[in-house]
């Protein structure tokens, strides 16, 4: 029976030498994190995981003594004792003792966490298929984040990068140093933010509004995944949050005021331009390819059952306003979102021509902000 | 096991249909009790394959093999063939087989429910499997169909889900009362309740949460059909729902879920452990007592799967309390079995190597799940590979070697010859190491930030992956020896003595080997 034992306690051992000479270095524990609760949480990891590890050691110890000591090939005969309510209150109450010291600093790491009052900064977190949506209550700023590592190297056409699947277009910012407070939502299925940095795991659940909170200690960049699982793309939709100083931050809020300012001034001026054909098809595609494309497929063909194909579709060919009304709208009870709140007046119409000419589907016609903006309020002819 | 006993049961007063008949109109618990082990013994090969396109793609990062959508219905059906078609139809099967012959009874309570309880079984499994080739395909939102991922957003599918759901439910309710009722009333003159074999016993208290929380399941699911289908919205805030709602209801069902696939394992290694020690087990008594507990405890806290949902905070405090608690009866069960083993005079046959790994195994199941428990730290595990690694330990190193266990320890009062026990040997090994390489990496990986249920995942995790990977083919390979050994002793081998092993006491182990057909016909009476 030595083997038995050998082996159970030579696989853990086996393999930390296996990965000790892996080329990408995984951190073996969890993180520590970067803030004072993320701390706390990874003493409490390590407090459980050593309890575990003392009961473990006596428990499978007294068990393995017993399986070299105690064999019928020793020539030993069976004792025939069965019972002992002393032995049985004794090893009710010792866990009883060791989970209540436990539940102390459980608790009170958990209600500091809950504590989401006296915020210097609230971000509104909105998740939807595949992406999520940063919007700060105290300034004029929001937009979309999305995964920035390229298709193809999903789909290994290309090398991937170092933080394949861990990259977005757009991160969240956020001051070290204060305190920011997070509203969760969806727009459709349950998704869930979680930074390991933070020790930040908070369900956003469709019509309700979850709240959290962190304090970031230190500048730098943290990566993040969704963890509540919420259909085709829900490993592809990280997060990254990157706390800066506060003047750094304040700095980067009032470019993004300006930006965005901008953009808005810039839609009124496309609503009387017309772009050309080649213009609205280069940049379609490139809105294609990061927003549509989860569902509808690089081929347009999308996939059969569930996401409607492009290619040939009826609507496209034959129903112009109707398209455009699909794109701002949506179709509620689908997966299919409104991407009026979503895109500007001109990527909208980008994607829109580009959608009715690729495929094969060469309507030949362009659709201009103009027209997406008459569908929006309500005017398309 | 089926062929065996056609072979073998030529007492002169067993008559019975031949050919498929037999099969289709039995109301013989010993038949009913082989088809559930044989039919569980296929799903688990079904789901297995499935958990191995699962390895396949996750073997290196990028997508090679499956598309994301298809993946995803790898995982959900894989979930649900592995809970509710592979581990509870087993139970049952074991509980056919044994309960009878344990209390001394002639038959199963209710034979034609028996028949009716098994044989809606393979339709069930058969439209959830069929669905998968629907345009569409089937059901990608995880077993655990969270809503409205599961209502809104699904495929046409979820109908035929819903429906098998309903009707593995309505199997499972009728195992139960049949079990309920068989204890109740057919125990032989002088086996009192705290006479009652621990296998007896788990599966007795086993049967109650079933009947308690299928009704729950049955629930969830309808209200999942009629939310996507005829416009209610238990699950949708736009109609005054509550997406969360779900989940209370699922996990009030999913919690006793998860001891219905763990009682009846306790109960098969408290019967293993004595015979194979040569010595009583130690504290019956509180064992029953500790068994009770576990199922009374286990309706307090099923909102420990929930603690990122956004309880209030006062909610998640009495679930984390209520979680912690568990673990006093668990360890109470554990230190028995050790007490068992302590100055007892064991011998090492298969049946005992499984049951000491299921000890040692299930408890590092155990004690990731204490670590879960903490809610704080829960927020860092939740839905990463730490819980996959977790529940894997517990059902696979846990339900499922106590299952394969059982099988090795009665198989030769079933088949009336001894297994090859080189054969079994070279199984438990290869199991045990291919098991461990498989699960114990996922601890790391969960911990390092991989969440469960993703397709494809950051470089940092690639080699890990690589290596449960091929922990999880060797695990596949090493359970067609299994396969082998089963066909080999249902052939023939050394003929089993009616108690077959040295230290086995009780009363199956009172009638030959091969158990006749009909037993007990006369009952035994129990001093």
């Amino acid at each position: 029976m030595t083997n038995t034992r050998c082996l159970v306690w030579s696989l853990p051992t086996l393999f930390f030498a296996a990965s000790a000479n892996a080329s990408t270095s995984m951190p073996l524990n969890m993180t520590k994190g970067a803030t004072e609760i993320s701390q706390q949480v990874y003493q409490l990891h390590m407090t459980i995981f050593w309890i575990c590890c003392a009961i473990g050691a006596v428990v499978f110890g007294i068990m393995f003594v017993s399986m070299i000591l105690h064999r019928k090939a020793r020539g030993g005969q069976p004792a025939s004792f069965h019972e002992s309510t002393k032995v049985e209150i004794l090893w009710t109450a010792i866990p009883v003792v060791i989970l209540v010291v436990m539940a102390f600093p459980a608790t009170t790491t958990l209600l500091a966490m809950d504590d989401t009052s006296a915020a210097d900064v609230t971000v509104q977190i909105t998740g939807s298929q595949w992406k999520w949506h940063y919007k700060y209550l105290e300034h004029d700023v929001e937009y979309f984040s999305l995964l920035a590592t390229p298709r193809e190297q999903v789909a290994n056409k290309l090398a991937k990068g170092e933080n394949y699947l861990l990259e977005v277009d757009r991160p969240l910012v956020i001051p070290v140093g204060k305190k920011i407070r997070f509203l969760m939502t969806s727009d459709d299925v349950i998704h869930s933010w979680w930074v390991p940095a933070f020790a930040i795991k908070k369900d956003a659940n469709p019509g309700f509004i979850n709240e959290a909170w962190t304090r970031v200690d230190e500048p730098g960049t943290y990566r993040g995944q969704c963890t509540e699982l919420c259909g085709k793309d829900h490993g592809f939709m990280p997060i990254v949050v990157i706390a800066k100083s506060e003047e750094d931050y304040l700095a980067w809020i009032q470019q993004e005021e300006t930006r965005i300012a901008s953009e808005k001034a810039a839609e009124q001026e496309l609503l009387a331009m017309n772009m050309s054909m080649a213009e609205l098809m280069s940049t379609g595609e490139k809105i294609y390819q990061g927003w549509c494309v989860a569902c509808h497929q690089a081929t347009g063909m999308g996939l059969p059952g569930i996401f409607p194909a492009l290619k040939g579709s009826e609507l496209i060919l034959n129903d112009r306003n109707g398209h455009i009304d699909v794109l701002v709208n949506g179709r509620p009870g689908t997966a299919m979102q409104a991407f009026g709140k979503q895109l500007s007046l001109k990527e909208l119409a980008a994607v829109i021509t580009y959608t009715r000419n690729a495929f094969d589907n060469n309507t030949g016609d362009t659709v201009q902000a103009a027209d997406v903006f008459a569908v929006q309020q309500g005017k398309g002819e | 096991m089926s062929a065996i006993t056609t072979e073998h049961d030529d007492h002169a007063h067993d008559h019975k249909p031949s050919g498929i008949k037999r099969w289709l109109f039995t109301t013989n618990h010993k038949d009913i009790g082989s088809m559930y082990l044989i039919f569980a013994l296929v799903m688990f090969f079904l789901g297995g394959s499935m958990a191995m396109v699962i390895r396949l793609e996750l073997f290196q990062p990028g997508m090679q093999f499956v598309e994301p959508h298809f993946f995803n219905q790898m995982t959900t059906v894989h979930g649900l063939i592995m809970v509710f078609g592979a581990v509870m139809p087993a139970f049952t099967g074991l509980a056919n087989w044994m309960i009878p012959m344990m209390i001394g009874a002639p038959d199963m309570a209710l034979p034609r429910m028996n028949n009716w309880s098994f044989w809606i079984l393979p339709f069930a499994f058969l439209i959830l499997l069929l669905s998968l080739f629907m345009p569409g395909g089937g059901p990608s939102f995880g077993w655990t169909f969270y809503a409205p991922l599961s209502t809104t957003y699904s495929g046409d599918s979820t109908a035929l889900f819903v429906f098998s759901v309903h009707i593995m439910g309505i199997s499972s309710i009728m195992g139960a009362i049949n079990v309920i009722v068989t204890i109740w009333n057919l125990r032989a003159p002088g086996m009192t309740w705290m006479k009652m074999p621990l296998f007896v016993w788990t599966w007795f208290i086993t049967a109650f949460l079933l009947i308690m929380v299928m009704p729950v399941l049955a629930g969830a699911v309808t209200m999942v059909l009629t939310d996507k289908y005829f416009g209610t919205s238990f699950f949708d805030a736009a109609g005054g729902g509550d997406p969360v709602l779900f989940q209370h209801i699922f996990w009030f069902f999913g919690h006793p879920e998860v001891y219905i696939m763990i009682l009846p394992a306790f109960g098969i290694i408290s019967a293993i452990i004595p015979t194979f020690a040569r010595k009583p087990l130690f504290g019956y008594a509180s064992m029953v007592y500790a068994t009770a507990s576990i199922a009374i405890l286990s309706f307090l806290v099923w909102a420990h799967h929930m603690f990122t949902t956004g309880m209030p905070v006062f909610a998640t405090l009495f679930f984390m309390y209520c979680t912690m608690l568990i673990a006093v009866p668990t360890g109470v069960k554990v230190f028995n079995w050790v007490a068992t083993m302590w100055r007892g005079a064991m011998t090492f046959e298969v049946p005992m190597m499984f049951a000491l790994a299921f000890i040692v195994l299930f408890t590092i199941g155990g004690f990731s799940g204490l670590m879960l428990a903490i809610t704080p730290a829960d927020f860092q595990y939740h839905d990463t590979y730490f819980v996959v690694a977790h529940f894997h330990y517990v059902l696979v190193t846990g339900a499922v070697f106590s299952i394969i266990a059982a099988a090795y320890y009665w198989l030769p009062k079933w088949t009336g010859y001894m297994y090859d026990e080189r054969l079994g040997q070279l199984h438990f090994w290869c199991s045990l190491i291919s098991v461990n390489m498989l699960f114990f990496p996922m601890h790391f990986v969960g911990l390092a930030g991989m969440p469960r249920r993703i397709p494809d995942y950051a470089l940092q995790f690639a080699d890990f992956n690589a290596f449960i990977s091929i922990g999880g083919f060797l695990f596949g390979l090493s359970q067609l020896i299994f396969v082998w050994v089963l066909v080999k002793c249902a052939r023939g081998g050394v003929p089993a003595t009616a108690q077959v092993w040295e230290g086995a006491e009780g009363l199956e182990w009172e009638v030959p080997s091969p158990a006749p057909y009909h037993t007990f016909e006369t009952p035994p009476v129990i001093k």
